[in-house]
């Protein structure tokens, strides 16, 4: 399909997509979302990219190949079972900073949440490294 | 000496790092490194002389009761010293052999890597790492046979050693926690303190015959030696270290650990010199009607492992002495004549002794090297040879068991030494210079240097023994375990020794003169061992491995037989059947849940679901089969939304959404559904798909009725907020207290990604 | 309504072995998702069905009997993902061996040389 409609709704859809799937990603801890889901939430946008361009164009759209996306995330899940490390408890123990924001008010920092962004990561350029070869043709 | 063990590793996977254009330098490396070692362990000589003994004990995995030990004392001593003298000669002698081949660099990894194994074998005092050190010594062992891996014999002849000593290795194992077992322990020590436990448990003869298959196996008696010619496929240095020097004796040397343990009994007595001397007669009578210069070797070597032996089981002072002086005697003069072989080999461009002759003009220092080594292999005097037969002679004499019949074994099994030896030396060195023989080569000149080293040591040791004990004296105190002071002498004075000497070498040479004026003795020779020893041991060992492979594969056929659905029925049925049976005996047939309709839209909800799965299965187009599989997947997602999972709900949905998208993306290109099956099988396959179903019906609604261990869910619920600060309870799970699974599933995802991508993407190669 | 769940749980894997006893790899392929579909959903019953209390904690700590059971759930979850990845990485194959060999038929693969 080349609809110029669908094209131009993708443009701005895009940026919702991806802002839903992040927030899904954040607040995965406390309410429904997490890594899997927010990856997935993603990895969607491509699919709706992917009716209004040819798999091409979106190819050469994309910065960031998926299996960077890939092995990013599996460096976040990994990077974050170090700290337990140093924090003087064994491997892959929680850690977690309390910071206080002004306006937002006092949030939790741990490395779960760095696993939860690995995992994001890596579901999302599973899906994509899926949709991409599956879609070009050959 | 852990240090050593572990510089070995480096220095091993170093060579890989050294660029091509100083790859000659490669074995000098090696080579000075041994040297350095050498050095290293003859500092710790007078120590040891003295009695003492060095130990290293290092845990390893105290979990399971394994340590790393390491001991050096006069036993391992004597090995580490020819281990690495005889290593540091043979790099050195290697760095011209192998000049002309290609791939060295593995050829020394694998060998240095040997060396290393060969040194912790002998170092270790805990018998599952000796264990391990002896696998490693099998397995470099088969690499190194198979160097020339292009030649098919190699191949085979590789296998062959690996299959023997592997099959002697197991069983070396079974034996080692077999006495592991009796002790509650696999320490040297241990096992030397409680060796007279060892000796009465009832699980001692077991064990002891299955440490003598391991031992025989290693170090090639029969009717296990028929690896070790195979063997002589590996590059000549390879046949100098390994098949002479260093590794057939590890079997030797372990019998020499275990003689204070398992020694000193009837049985091993027996057994052990029995086997020795059937070793030690059979190799030196086949020797003689060899052609290969290398087999000749290999048949003496075969030989003097059960000289080896057969002292050892013998069991007196006299002949455990005899072992240790004999052991230095034949590193000696084996390991010479080896590269001597390899060096004739290159100068004249083959290995039949038929076809050399008359090297003595082109080579003189050759000869004088061969004499010297050869007069040592026959036990001639001055050489350490000749002090090595006397004791062993004397040995005989002393003998408790059997002395006569050792006596006449030993001196009928010398005799064809001393004839060997002359035969040798005047096939190759004397007479006349064989047409097409190859024009010497004078750059093979330096190879003559380590065999050089060798036979003059085989001199000087037998001119001034006393250099000896000090290496002698403690070893035969460890296996002994007492403490005597030896003298040894070239010269023992008149007596009956003296004279069953003089006997053996006058005999010899007749032998040899009748032999060498009327060639062709060695043709009938040769025919009427062929009728005795028919049974040619590599061709039933070859040919047995066949019919297993064959028989095997048989079976396999019955089993395997390529039809995915009949390997999906077979699984299916007897699962079903397994549950059956499992449900009846566990739980029985009760169905504990009341069968309502409330509330009614998920009633309606699963009806739709059981619909959709129905077309789905019965439609005919493919379009309608996803359409209904997609209808399946969101109506299961509401499901798990009505009952309280929303994190399921919500991955279901978007999962089954792409998997829509990736469906059709794939279903554009490809054919319609066939109709392939026939009413028949329809029918069949439908019923054991509802026998299945209803079975798995029949699971589910016990299932819910099972009390799961509540502890773990509750202890996720309890602490999701206060240990980890999170209040969706299956999202905790999965990032935080059970992260390293999921660590793992998205791992999973990743190879499957790769595994898509790399199939879709890498083109077929043609042809 | 356990029944009700357990026949259709029964029904998914009839339908998933049915399927994959088909010689058509697409329709193996689908019998595979219903296999997994029937697995998770079996997994899901297993710790008993709560509608309507989602295991979500509060800071005031609440009534632990009523809530749904947390872990299955995550089992569930990675094993629907796992699943997905699965299924894909069948229909890539499915789609290479299409290409290799232009048949659907499951029995043509007797070889491994295309």
């Amino acid at each position: 399909m080349n609809s110029i409609i669908l094209q131009l709704a993708a443009k701005y859809l895009k940026i919702l997509f991806l802002l839903f799937a992040l927030i899904a990603l954040i607040r995965g801890h406390n309410y429904p979302g997490g890594g899997f889901i927010g990856g997935l939430l993603a990895a969607l946008y491509i699919v709706y990219d992917s009716l209004a361009f040819t798999s091409q164009q979106i190819e050469k759209k994309l910065r960031i190949h998926p299996e960077q996306y890939i092995g990013a995330g599996l460096l976040c899940a990994l990077l974050s079972f170090i700290p337990g490390i140093y924090s003087g408890s064994s491997l892959m123990k929680g850690v977690w900073l309390s910071l206080d924001i002004p306006v937002i008010g006092v949030t939790k920092l741990g490395t779960p949440l760095l696993f939860d962004i690995g995992v994001f990561l890596t579901v999302m350029g599973v899906t994509l490294l899926f949709l991409f070869t599956l879609s070009t043709k050959r | 000496m852990l240090i050593i063990l572990i510089l070995y590793l480096v220095l091993a996977f170093a060579l890989f790092l050294i660029p091509a254009k100083l790859s000659k330098f490669k074995p000098l490396l090696i080579a000075f490194f041994h040297l350095c070692l050498f050095g290293f362990f003859m500092t710790h000589l007078p120590d040891v002389a003295a009695g003492k003994s060095i130990d290293i004990h290092q845990q390893w995995i105290p979990q399971l009761g394994l340590n790393f030990e390491l001991r050096l004392d006069g036993l391992s001593m004597v090995f580490a010293l020819l281990i690495t003298f005889i290593g540091f000669l043979i790099f050195i002698y290697a760095l011209t052999y192998m000049k002309s081949y290609t791939g060295t660099t593995k050829f020394y990894f694998y060998l240095t890597l040997f060396s290393g194994a060969m040194l912790g074998l002998v170092l270790s005092a805990d018998f599952i790492q000796l264990f391990m050190f002896w696998e490693l010594t099998s397995v470099l062992s088969f690499l190194l046979i198979s160097y020339f891996n292009e030649n098919e014999q190699a191949r085979k002849a590789a296998f062959q050693s690996l299959f023997v000593t592997g099959f002697g290795g197991l069983c070396l194992f079974a034996a080692i926690i077999l006495i592991g077992s009796i002790v509650d322990s696999y320490s040297l020590s241990e096992w030397l303190e409680n060796a007279h436990l060892i000796k009465e448990d009832r699980r001692y003869l077991p064990a002891l015959v299955l440490v003598l298959i391991g031992i025989f196996t290693k170090s090639a008696q029969f009717p296990f030696h028929f690896w070790l010619l195979g063997a002589m496929q590996a590059p000549t240095p390879v046949s100098a270290f390994l098949h002479s020097a260093t590794m057939v004796k590890a079997g030797v040397f372990l019998l020499a650990r275990l003689y204070p343990i398992l020694g000193g009994t009837p049985e091993w007595t027996q057994v052990v010199s029995l086997f020795g001397a059937l070793t030690m007669l059979t190799g030196s009578y086949l020797a003689i009607t060899q052609i290969d210069i290398k087999l000749i070797l290999a048949y003496t070597t075969i030989s003097a492992l059960g000289v080896l032996v057969l002292l050892l089981g013998m069991d007196t002072q006299q002949s455990v002495k005899a072992a240790m002086v004999f052991l230095f005697v034949h590193a000696f003069y084996k390991s010479a004549l080896f590269m001597l072989a390899g060096y004739i080999t290159k100068e004249t461009g083959t290995r039949s002794i038929d076809k050399i002759g008359g090297l003595i003009k082109t080579s003189p220092i050759g000869f004088v090297i061969a004499m010297i080594a050869l007069f040592s292999m026959a036990g001639l005097p001055p050489m350490l040879g000749f002090i090595g037969k006397e004791l062993i002679y004397e040995a005989k004499f002393d003998s408790p068991w059997m002395s006569t019949a050792l006596l006449i074994i030993g001196v009928t099994s010398n005799i064809f030494m001393v004839t060997i030896a002359f035969l040798f030396l005047f096939e190759v060195f004397l007479g006349q210079a064989n047409e097409g023989q190859k024009k010497s080569d004078s750059s093979y000149k330096f190879l003559l240097f380590s065999p050089g080293i060798l036979a003059l040591l085989s001199l000087g040791f037998g001119l001034f023994p006393d250099w000896l004990t000090q290496l002698v004296g403690p070893a035969l105190n460890i296996i002994r375990m007492d403490d005597v002071q030896i003298k040894l002498k070239l010269w023992h004075g008149l007596n009956q020794v003296f004279f069953l000497s003089l006997f053996t070498v006058m005999v010899g040479v007749l032998l040899f003169i009748h032999i060498y004026k009327h060639k062709q003795v060695i043709r009938v020779w040769q025919r009427v061992n062929n009728r005795i020893f028919s049974i040619n041991f590599t061709k039933v060992f070859s040919s047995g491995l066949d019919k297993f492979i064959a028989f095997s594969s048989k079976n396999t056929q019955l089993i395997q037989h390529g039809y995915s659905r009949f390997y999906i029925i077979t699984i299916i049925v007897f699962t079903s059947i397994l549950l059956i049976f499992q449900l009846y005996i566990t739980r029985g047939w009760e169905i504990e849940s009341t069968f309502t309709l409330q509330p009614f839209y998920i009633s309606g909800l699963v009806l739709i679901i059981m619909l959709s799965v129905l077309m789905s299965v019965l439609s005919t187009h493919r379009l309608f089969t996803i359409i209904a599989m997609a209808v399946t997947g969101y109506g299961i997602s509401l499901i798990y939304l009505y009952y309280s999972a929303v994190d399921l709900a919500i991955t279901q949905i978007i999962i089954e959404t792409l998997m829509v998208v990736m469906f059709v993306l794939v279903l554009r290109r490809l054919p319609k559904f066939a109709k392939l099956s026939n009413r028949r099988t329809k029918m069949r396959d439908a019923f054991i798909a509802l026998g299945f179903g209803l079975i798995m019906t029949f699971l589910a609604l016990k299932a819910i009725n099972v009390d799961f261990n509540p502890s773990i869910s509750d202890y996720f619920v309890d602490n999701s907020a206060l240990k980890a600060y999170g209040k969706n309870v299956v999202n905790v799970i999965l990032v935080d207290f059970r992260a390293l699974d999921t660590l793992g599933e998205i791992t999973v995802l990743t190879i499957a990604a790769l595994g898509v991508y790399t199939l879709l993407n890498v083109k077929k190669t043609k042809k | 309504m356990e029944i009700l769940l357990s026949a259709l749980t029964g029904l998914l894997y009839a339908g998933g072995v049915y399927l994959i006893l088909r010689r058509s790899i697409l329709k193996f392929i689908i019998g595979i998702i219903f296999m997994s579909n029937a697995t998770n959903l079996l997994v899901f019953l297993s710790a008993g069905i709560v509608p309507g209390q989602p295991a979500f904690v509060g800071d005031a700590p609440s009534d632990t009997e009523l809530m749904a059971d947390p872990l299955p759930q995550a089992l569930v979850l990675t094993a629907i993902v796992i699943g997905f990845g699965i299924a894909v990485f069948t229909l890539a194959l499915k789609y290479k061996f299409f290409k290799a060999t232009s048949t659907d038929d499951l029995d043509q693969l007797t070889n491994t040389d295309a």
